[in-house]
């Protein structure tokens, strides 16, 4: 039997490491990859709550943060296309079409 | 037996995480990322969530990860030389965050605070992981349950809308 605080310290290692993707990454593709690592994270920490809690629920908190991700990665690659057409670059610095 | 297993998916988890992060070809990224997806998936099945860990594998590893190399391997770019200039601030951040989890891992194992009583189990369920999603999922969530689906709609719209090249200017191209 695995302990709780386990899955929680593997689940935050995961989380941080995603978000240090977002930080210090320049291509957009690495940054979304990292974002998954983070909805993974937490999709860890709901399915070890639910089998702490013996409630289903969390599996169900599982599916719909899986659906979000799914709509996230449709449109997210949908824009990098569009950047990519407008730059001929996928690097983050290259778009600044908003600073004045 | 279930520590020893629980050790291997996490050190398979914990080190694909890095790679991803840490490596300059972004095929290579999504690649380890695929391996990262796998073994939390063997982790919901030690949880007792075989139908999570069923859907991870199909839609994580079968659709959101061939949508990205798809795109990856459609946009050719070349690999990047170097991190972001902010890599100070995102390493101060993560040793910070990370001191903090041990430090309460730590606190943790001092026992002074009573651990969260574990519930006790139901009394022998009867009906499977899938057959109890099922019944919670169209019964309690069936609203948020119908909002994915028009998340999804949205997203498919949006995505077509984005991607297309001459949406908006057919009158010049007919």
């Amino acid at each position: 039997m695995v302990p709780i605080s386990y899955y929680v310290v593997l689940s935050a290692i995961v989380f941080i490491t995603g978000v240090m993707g977002v930080l210090i990454r320049r291509n957009i593709i690495i940054i979304l990859l990292s974002i998954e690592l983070m909805l993974n994270a937490t999709n860890i920490n709901f399915v070890a709550f639910s089998n702490h809690f013996h409630n289903v629920a969390g599996q169900v908190f599982v599916f719909f943060a899986l659906t979000v991700a799914a709509a996230e990665v449709a449109v997210g690659l949908a824009i990098i296309i569009a950047l990519y057409r407008s730059k001929s670059s996928i690097n983050v610095d290259e778009f600044h079409l908003m600073k004045w | 037996m279930a520590q020893l297993f629980f050790f291997y998916l996490a050190g398979i988890i914990v080190l694909t995480s890095i790679l991803v992060v840490a490596l300059r070809n972004p095929v290579y990224s999504a690649l380890s990322l695929l391996i990262m997806f796998f073994h939390v998936a063997g982790l919901y099945v030690m949880l007792h969530a075989e139908f999570v860990a069923a859907v991870q594998i199909i839609v994580y590893a079968g659709a959101i990860l061939v949508l990205y190399l798809f795109v990856v391997m459609l946009l050719n770019v070349k690999r990047e030389d170097r991190y972001h200039a902010q890599l100070p601030v995102g390493a101060l951040l993560g040793v910070t965050i990370l001191t903090e989890v041990v430090l309460l891992l730590l606190q943790r194992s001092d026992a002074s605070v009573p651990a969260a009583a574990p519930v006790a189990a139901p009394p022998a369920a009867a009906i499977g992981n899938t057959e109890a999603i099922g019944e919670v999922l169209y019964s309690t969530y069936v609203f948020p349950f119908e909002v994915a689906s028009l998340i999804l709609l949205v997203a498919m719209i949006g995505a077509i809308v984005l991607a297309k090249r001459d949406l908006f200017d057919v009158n010049r191209n007919p």
